[in-house]
């Protein structure tokens, strides 16, 4: 699903270049619940933007599903977004005078979809969130474990390859992040290609791999035995 | 692009800035209403200054000789060119159609009046008949010069209020007085006024055929005023005085050999062609009115670009948001500028529509002498909707730009 390949991503900081990713082999197979740790200014950020196509490598080659992201234009990098990747961030970014339901039916919008069928498949994820009651709320209505689940229910709304979740619990309590990895992992369960960037041992437990960063590089990269969080909530 | 959510989304963004919102819209409005009510204005004076050379017969056309400029047909140049009665009765049988009234003029500049012991240097001019409507002159008592006074040489004067007050003291009556013009003794028989003031009343008319036998003069005139025919129209009127006018030139100048290019041998004064100097006039002011109004809105535009630009600020993140989810630069770009097209035309119709009505109530009260019937029309409604709509994209244009180089990993970044 993701393959990637000696990749090299360095910023401009006034006259020094800060090297943050230092050559970068990386696969991803279908199906797979990947979580991405390490200190901060190790670079897993930045590796979630690049696979995000948020921001672009400046050496080495990735593959999302087989097509190669290289050079792309804004117009084509937003549907390849659109297409491909969910994204999940660590504060929600929700537009916040629009209605839950309106937020998980943005994507759709974008994709081209007619009101109603955007409608009615939006009221389909906030179900599968739990949130179908909270439909027509705005998202200062919310608690946080609420709007997190919305973001949940808008990465998932345009059926991506792979859901990108940078942080997903950082801003959340351990009661409630527990109630989100569940999600996460019910819905890595049905199949769907999982990435999780986290500084949280207990919440990287909960994947299925995990992947060690450290000064732009990969220090380890093992698979484990997942622990449930429905042990815990 | 019209989608109903798109609308939303636009009123949504409106509704939270209430004040803002309505302050910049409040400047387009103000710019609309201001260039409507100027434009009304310039249609007001141009109506008026139209109304005024209708009234007046002013559809005048003078032609006297001058010294011709260039060679011709081996004639050499600074001849001077004389015309003679032949000629006047040539126009006169040949344009006939076009003329109304008519008058050869034989013009002494001074001539010497005396009466009693009053004496004064006043202009003479040898006329006919219609010469009094010509001039436009109106008859105090007595008459003016006749058919019969020309035909027998009659000597006999018709002088201006000013003259008739100059020589005659004490309220006397000048009516069949003689006064002395030049050592020749004429009959006083009609005193006229004129609009033009003291100045055109301090002439005195005496009878074209006396004044060329009285002053050995043959046959000779010194110029030729006609005036045409009325038309319903203005530019009508302009047509044919200028038709006229150059028929003018057609006889006049081959018959005295002058080449038909020749600038200075023949001088033509056509009064309408004064009135569409006037006309071309109030072009001018109605031009600079488009100018101050266009700079009105101009102004009022650069509020919206500079509210677009804050807005486009402020919303950096929901863009970056709306980017990550797959919104295309073309569908963000899209939704800046339809929202600064909205608030311009919006604001900018209630600006029009604010001085139609303006116009309206006020417009038939407005009467002066040059300023009538104030009114703007359909076509300057539509220009200046197309106005806004453009310059509405102009105002959204580089807010929109901004907003399509938002990087949504920088938006999203720091929270």
């Amino acid at each position: 699903m993701i393959d990637i390949k000696d990749l090299h991503k360095s910023y401009q900081m006034g006259k020094n270049a800060l090297h943050v990713l230092k050559g970068i082999n990386f696969n991803v197979k279908e199906g797979e619940f990947v979580s991405i740790m390490g200190s901060s200014g190790s670079g897993k950020s930045t590796l979630l933007n690049i696979i995000g196509i948020l921001d672009e490598a400046d050496q080495g080659t990735y593959n999302l599903d087989g097509v190669p992201i290289k050079n792309l234009n804004e117009t084509i990098a937003s549907r390849y977004r659109n297409k491909f990747l969910g994204f999940v961030f660590q504060s929600f970014n929700l537009i916040n005078y629009k209605s839950a339901l309106d937020n998980v039916a943005l994507p759709l919008y974008y994709q081209g979809m007619g009101r109603k069928e955007r409608m009615e498949r939006s009221m389909h994820y906030l179900e599968k969130v739990g949130l179908a009651n909270w439909a027509k709320h705005l998202p200062n209505e919310l608690s946080g474990g609420q709007k997190q689940r919305v973001a949940i229910a808008r990465a998932l709304a345009s059926d991506p390859k792979v859901l990108l979740a940078d942080e997903p619990t950082g801003a959340l309590d351990t009661k409630t992040s527990y109630e989100v990895m569940e999600l996460l992992q019910q819905i890595n369960d049905e199949g769907k290609t999982v990435l999780v960037v986290t500084h949280e041992s207990d919440i990287a437990e909960m994947t299925k791999r995990i992947v060690f960063l450290k000064d732009g590089q990969i220090e380890e990269d093992n698979l484990i035995t997942q622990i449930r969080a429905s042990q815990y909530v | 692009m019209f989608s109903i959510e798109r609308w939303q989304e636009i009123f949504e963004g409106l509704s939270k800035n209430k004040l803002r919102s309505v302050l910049t819209g409040v400047s387009v409005a103000s710019g609309i209403f201001i260039l409507v009510i100027l434009l009304g204005a310039g249609n007001g004076i141009q109506n008026g200054i139209q109304n005024q050379f209708e009234k007046d017969a002013a559809n005048q056309i003078t032609v006297w000789p001058g010294t011709t400029q260039e060679e011709y047909k081996g004639l050499g140049i600074g001849r001077n060119i004389q015309f003679r009665n032949a000629d006047y009765e040539l126009i006169n049988r040949l344009l006939e159609d076009y003329i109304e009234y008519k008058s050869a003029i034989y013009s002494v500049w001074s001539g010497n009046i005396v009466y009693k012991e009053e004496t004064g240097t006043y202009r003479v001019d040898g006329v006919h008949p219609d010469y009094q409507f010509i001039e436009n002159a109106s008859i105090a008592s007595g008459r003016f010069i006749n058919h019969p006074d020309i035909l027998n040489y009659e000597k006999t004067v018709v002088i201006g209020q000013k003259v008739a007050n100059d020589l005659f003291k004490n309220n006397e009556d000048p009516l069949g007085k003689n006064i002395n013009i030049s050592g020749t003794i004429y009959k006083v028989i009609g005193v006229f006024t004129d609009p033009g003031g003291e100045r055109e009343e301090s002439r005195v008319f005496i009878p074209i055929s006396t004044a060329q036998r009285t002053y050995s003069a043959g046959d000779k005139i010194r110029s030729m005023a006609f005036t045409l025919n009325k038309k319903a129209k203005f530019d009508d009127a302009v047509a044919d005085s200028h038709e006229f006018s150059q028929q003018l030139e057609n006889l006049l100048k081959p018959r005295h050999t002058i080449a038909p290019t020749d600038q200075g041998a023949l001088h033509v004064n056509n009064s309408l062609e004064q009135a569409k100097n006037i006309y071309i006039i109030t072009g001018g002011v109605q031009a600079f009115f488009w100018f101050v109004g266009i700079c009105t809105i101009i102004a009022g535009v650069v509020g919206v670009g500079n509210i677009m630009l804050i807005i486009v600020k402020e919303r950096t993140k929901e863009i970056g948001i709306r980017k990550a989810l797959g919104a295309s630069p073309f569908s963000i770009v899209s939704m800046v500028l339809q929202e600064a097209v909205f608030i311009t035309v919006i604001a900018g119709f209630s600006g029009l529509i604010f001085g139609l009505i303006l116009w309206e109530l006020i417009g038939p009260s407005v009467e002066a002498d040059f300023f009538t019937r104030p009114e703007v029309d359909f076509n300057v409604a539509v220009i200046t909707l197309i106005i806004l709509v453009v310059a509405g994209a102009f105002a959204g244009f580089i807010p929109a730009y901004r907003a399509a180089k938002i990087r949504p990993i920088i938006a999203l970044r720091g929270d």
